[in-house]
């Protein structure tokens, strides 16, 4: 096995076949691939391993990073070195729960107001940005009820939906993946549209079609989800974004715009999956109210020059 | 193939792949996320040679192809990573001749797994694969990949070297 021999050559030429064959087999299958066994059981193996490794690295790897650099010298330093790095620690960690009791508060008031029945999940791994896609793993699987096509939103917004679930976890497609497609409704009006990812990992903005070419949308405009039929995969009323530009002219054939979404799809942590829709469309009762702007008096200020000479 | 090489690959590996998923994924990085799962495979191919890179790449490609929160067709990791570990074997008697071997390897690697797995995409009309994609990537992998290689490669060759510290057995 040591050396590039014929031997190698056959197993090199036989392996790639194999994966060739998998990828073929399961790009064929589509959303019903014969794969999927064996993928749902490599999720239920590894899910608890990505949770576990989870909960080891995120404190872990706070720590490493803020309290390295600390130099150490004689004993007495060295004491109080240490004594200081478990007080950072401690601070740390309630700082973590902290911050993990605001996103919980968010996430209520964003199911309250929309009537949606959520449970809470957070997120354990991400998917490799060479991978290409957008996709991450949460601790809530078929045992909580989660089931595949279900909204999952956070405190801010529109997060993605669920597409597969596994027994103690689920892979989540995030609304920036190119994939996604999510009907939109812009504030206060029946405008819909549909907004997608742009697969670029240096902004997360997202493309906004509008269906009538007609349509007025100008920056500024906020929107929701419009709601898919039977609430699968989006449930309506669920906050997306802001219009950050508008490409093209009323009139011309697709009107399309920039949207720049609520949810910061780099730090996500905990999230809830809409187990339950509300009965009725809450419309835009779940955006938050929009800040009042108090007219601001402008003050000019003239500078004349001073008399020269004197 | 001796039963400590593979076990030592084997718990490698999948350190390798949780910590990838759980750790660097995380980090607010901008473009790729590094690849520890590659970095592994080329250290154990730079220390074992072309047959058990490839093996070792292959079943650590059908591992990322599997465990969520991946989502692309199952055998793009496992090709992609069966061709980088057995382009990395082919350097495996040159590590001992400058200590630039590896980075030269990992950088190569790096480059091509990401035009590999984007090349497999485009061919199966991957909406997800576009050259503004592509080229945020690749740059960005092959840096973090050479950083990173500098402590996982030597870490890795030393651990082979404990586990079969016979050098005549291994080279």
């Amino acid at each position: 096995m040591n050396r590039d021999t014929r031997r190698t050559r056959v197993l090199l030429a036989l392996l790639l076949l194999t994966s060739i064959s998998l990828i073929t087999i399961d790009y064929r299958g589509g959303e019903n691939s014969p794969l999927d066994g064996v993928r749902s059981l490599a999720a239920a193996v590894f899910g608890p391993v990505e949770q576990v490794a989870s909960a080891i690295a995120s404190p872990v790897g706070d720590a490493v990073d803020k309290v390295a650099g600390l130099g150490s010298g004689t004993d007495e330093a060295a004491r109080l070195d240490r004594e200081n790095k478990s007080l950072r620690r401690d601070l740390r960690t309630s700082e973590l729960a902290r911050n993990r009791a605001a996103e919980l508060d968010g996430l209520l008031r964003l199911a309250g107001a929309g009537r949606y029945k959520v449970v809470p999940a957070q997120v354990i791994a991400i998917g490799p940005a060479q991978t290409f896609s957008w996709t991450v793993t949460i601790d809530a699987g078929t045992r909580d009820g989660v089931r595949p096509d279900m909204t999952v939103v956070n405190g801010d917004g529109l997060v993605g939906r669920v597409k597969t679930a596994g027994p103690t976890t689920a892979t989540v497609l995030l609304a920036v993946d190119p994939e996604s497609s999510v009907g939109v409704r812009l504030e206060g009006s029946m405008e819909v549209g549909f907004t997608t990812g742009q697969g670029a990992t240096s902004d997360s903005d997202l493309d906004l079609r509008l269906l009538d070419g007609q349509s007025s949308v100008a920056r500024g405009d906020r929107l929701v989800s419009f709601g898919s039929q039977g609430d699968r995969p989006y449930v309506p009323g669920v906050p997306i974004g802001e219009v950050v530009s508008v490409r093209g002219t009323p009139g011309s054939q697709t009107r399309t715009a920039r949207v720049r979404p609520y949810v910061d799809f780099t730090s996500l942590d905990l999230v809830g999956v809409v187990v339950e829709a509300p009965r009725t469309d809450p419309r835009d009762a779940v955006l938050p109210p929009r800040p009042t702007s108090t007219p601001q008096p402008t003050v000019t200020v003239t500078v004349t020059p001073p008399p020269s000479g004197g | 193939m001796p039963p400590g090489r593979v076990a030592l690959a084997a718990g490698l590996v999948l350190v390798a792949l949780a910590g990838q998923l759980t750790v660097l994924a995380r980090l607010p990085l901008p473009g790729a996320t590094p690849d520890l799962v590659l970095l592994v495979v080329v250290a154990l191919a730079l220390s074992h040679g072309p047959g058990f890179g490839l093996v070792t790449g292959f079943a650590a490609g059908l591992a990322c192809d599997l465990v969520p929160p991946a989502d692309h067709a199952v055998g793009r990791w496992a090709f992609v990573l069966t061709v980088a570990g057995y382009l990395a074997g082919l350097a495996q008697g040159e590590t001992r001749r400058s200590a630039f071997v590896p980075l030269f390897v990992v950088a190569a690697a790096a480059t091509t797994s990401v035009l590999l797995f984007a090349g497999l995409g485009a061919l199966m009309n991957d909406t997800h694969i576009t050259w503004r994609a592509v080229s945020e990537i690749l740059p960005t992998a092959v840096l973090y990949d050479v950083a990173l290689s500098a402590f996982v490669v030597p870490a890795v060759l030393r651990l082979a070297d404990k586990v079969e510290p016979d050098p005549l057995a291994r080279r």
